[in-house]
């Protein structure tokens, strides 16, 4: 969205390293939400629709509080309710705010071909350029935690851009500034780290969830949107939360060494005609033998 | 079966002097509508495949109009593709010829045309290019399928994700590198090829040297008419 005053750090589809890239060092933003205080009022999900300028779309009732299966194009935040039995036979109901997680190394942007069409600036906020965007989905496979949609009509894919429009004029952003309960915080990323490990210990001393902890995966290079959960050892538990996020394997291979073998085959496809054809030359149909008199090497 | 069966004999009568007709108007329409095709996919293809190529997408108009029509035009050189089938699948049959010439194949690599075996109306090099584009066309749609309404896919099945970019990638590839052979064969190693698959004809002298099995065959159908 705005990218006035963002330093660029990495470019999608772009040939050649990032202009700029390294010369400023800012610090990384986190937003850290604290699934233990969360009572699903979805204030987050009105404010992202108002601050981004979209509508309410249609709910799906299916026998649960999950107003809609997933996140849409227009629909970036969006609370995953899970009933959820404990050992003890016990009931919780979990709810984690669901939305682009801002990975540091982020698969969208790995796989994605146009240039400039996701990039990610010095403060880790990883954002989608719709002008640039071409619309192939290749962020859908890339995106190890199923958040890139795409706009049927304007052929653009979309996301949570962690309010990058506000945190770059200084604001939190939306869902964050809207949140009754606190259990959303927004800043640093060490010092979000250094809040969601004091509450995950406050969770394991004095709340009796003894496997309480902190999500921010390092498979994906760590996240700039951080959980504190009651059980760390079971995000899944969370509405299909990865244990494990990690750029899939295929677009690893496709974006890496599957591509350089690809273009050193097509060029030495392209080299080995050329030099068949300096060293064999055309085929001729042998005039003398069979009469073409013309000697247009067989072309009527 | 006879390589050159699936040509009717009226084609044959249309040989007058020295020339002899190759390919029909109907095979030489579908060929270039899947040539030509084949090579919008395969420019707007590589300006998705690397970043270094993603200029190719201006030849297209721009990357998101070289997006919106890629797979369309990849349907138009699938079915063109099946049409050839239709047309040709009797002729692309492998024949005991064949065998023999495939077994000589580094002579006719090397321009020593002497020392093969007479073949019928396709050898078996373009054989294996026909098979290989159709099978590869078959598979290029299907996985494209995928690539087209990835979002279609729940996240439950994403290996089918996965699978298609990879199905997709390995299939192109390997066309682009039968396709680069192709295009230098058809055009610069055996001359006459491209003005028959323009207008239709050869040479009897080309149709001697190159095909002379079914130069015989049609011959032969001419003079039995007479």
């Amino acid at each position: 969205m705005s990218q006035a005053s963002l330093e660029i750090v990495r470019i999608s589809g772009h040939p050649g390293p990032v202009p700029g890239a390294g010369v400023e060092r800012a610090e990384q933003v986190c937003k850290l939400i604290d699934t233990t205080t969360c009572i699903g009022c979805k204030a987050c999900e009105v404010a992202c629709l108002e601050w981004n300028g979209y509508t309410f779309t249609d709910t799906v009732f299916n026998n649960s509080y999950q107003t809609m299966p997933q996140t849409a194009w227009n629909y970036w935040n969006l609370i995953k309710f899970n009933e959820h039995e404990r050992e003890d036979g016990t009931l919780m109901l979990l709810m984690r705010k669901d939305q682009c997680m801002h990975c540091a190394d982020p698969g969208c942007l790995a796989a994605c071909p146009a240039d400039g069409a996701i990039v990610q600036y010095s403060n880790g906020i990883v954002d989608f350029q719709q002008q640039n965007c071409i619309g192939c989905g290749y962020c859908v496979s890339g995106c190890p935690f199923d958040i890139p949609k795409f706009n049927s009509e304007t052929k653009k894919m979309f996301k949570c851009t962690l309010c990058a429009d506000r945190v770059t004029e200084g604001l939190e952003p939306a869902c964050i500034k809207s949140c009754p309960t606190g259990c959303l915080h927004f800043g640093t990323k060490d010092d979000m780290k250094d809040l969601a490990e004091n509450r995950a210990l406050q969770l394991r001393e004095h709340f009796g969830f003894e496997k309480a902890g902190v999500y921010d995966p390092q498979g994906v290079g760590g996240t700039g949107v951080i959980y504190v959960l009651h059980d760390a050892t079971n995000p899944e538990a969370y509405g299909d939360l990865p244990k494990d996020p990690h750029i899939p394997l295929v677009v690893r291979l496709w974006k890496g060494p599957v591509k350089w073998l690809g273009n050193l085959a097509m060029a030495g496809g392209l080299l080995g005609v050329v030099m068949h054809y300096m060293r064999f030359g055309p085929k001729r149909v042998d005039s003398e033998k069979n009469g073409d008199k013309d000697g247009k090497g067989g072309r009527p | 079966m006879s390589a050159s069966q699936a040509i009717p004999v009226s084609h044959a009568q249309n040989k007058s002097g020295d020339r002899i007709l190759r390919y029909t108007f109907s095979e030489r329409i579908h060929h270039w509508i899947a040539g030509l095709s084949y090579l919008y996919c395969l420019v707007t293809g590589l300006a998705f495949w690397s970043p270094y190529l993603y200029w190719m997408a201006a030849l297209a108009g721009s990357g998101p109009t070289a997006r919106f029509w890629h797979p369309w035009v990849g349907l138009v050189f699938t079915i063109s593709t099946l049409w050839m089938y239709k047309l040709w699948r009797r002729d692309m049959a492998t024949t005991e010829a064949d065998i023999a010439w495939k077994k000589a194949m580094r002579h006719y690599i090397r321009n020593e045309d002497e020392k093969l075996p007479a073949v019928g109306r396709f050898n078996y090099g373009q054989k294996l290019f026909f098979w290989l584009m159709f099978y590869g066309a078959i598979v290029l749609v299907l996985s494209g399928i995928g690539l087209w309404f990835v979002e279609s896919i729940p996240w439950s099945l994403r290996w089918l994700r996965y699978l298609a970019v990879t199905v997709h990638v390995g299939t192109a590839l390997v066309t682009i590198g039968a396709f680069i052979i192709h295009v230098y064969m058809g055009t610069a190693m055996v001359r006459g090829s491209f003005a028959a698959m323009v207008r239709g004809y050869v040479s009897s002298a080309w149709a001697r040297t190159h095909h002379r099995l079914w130069y015989e065959q049609v011959t032969k159908a001419t003079s039995s008419e007479k």
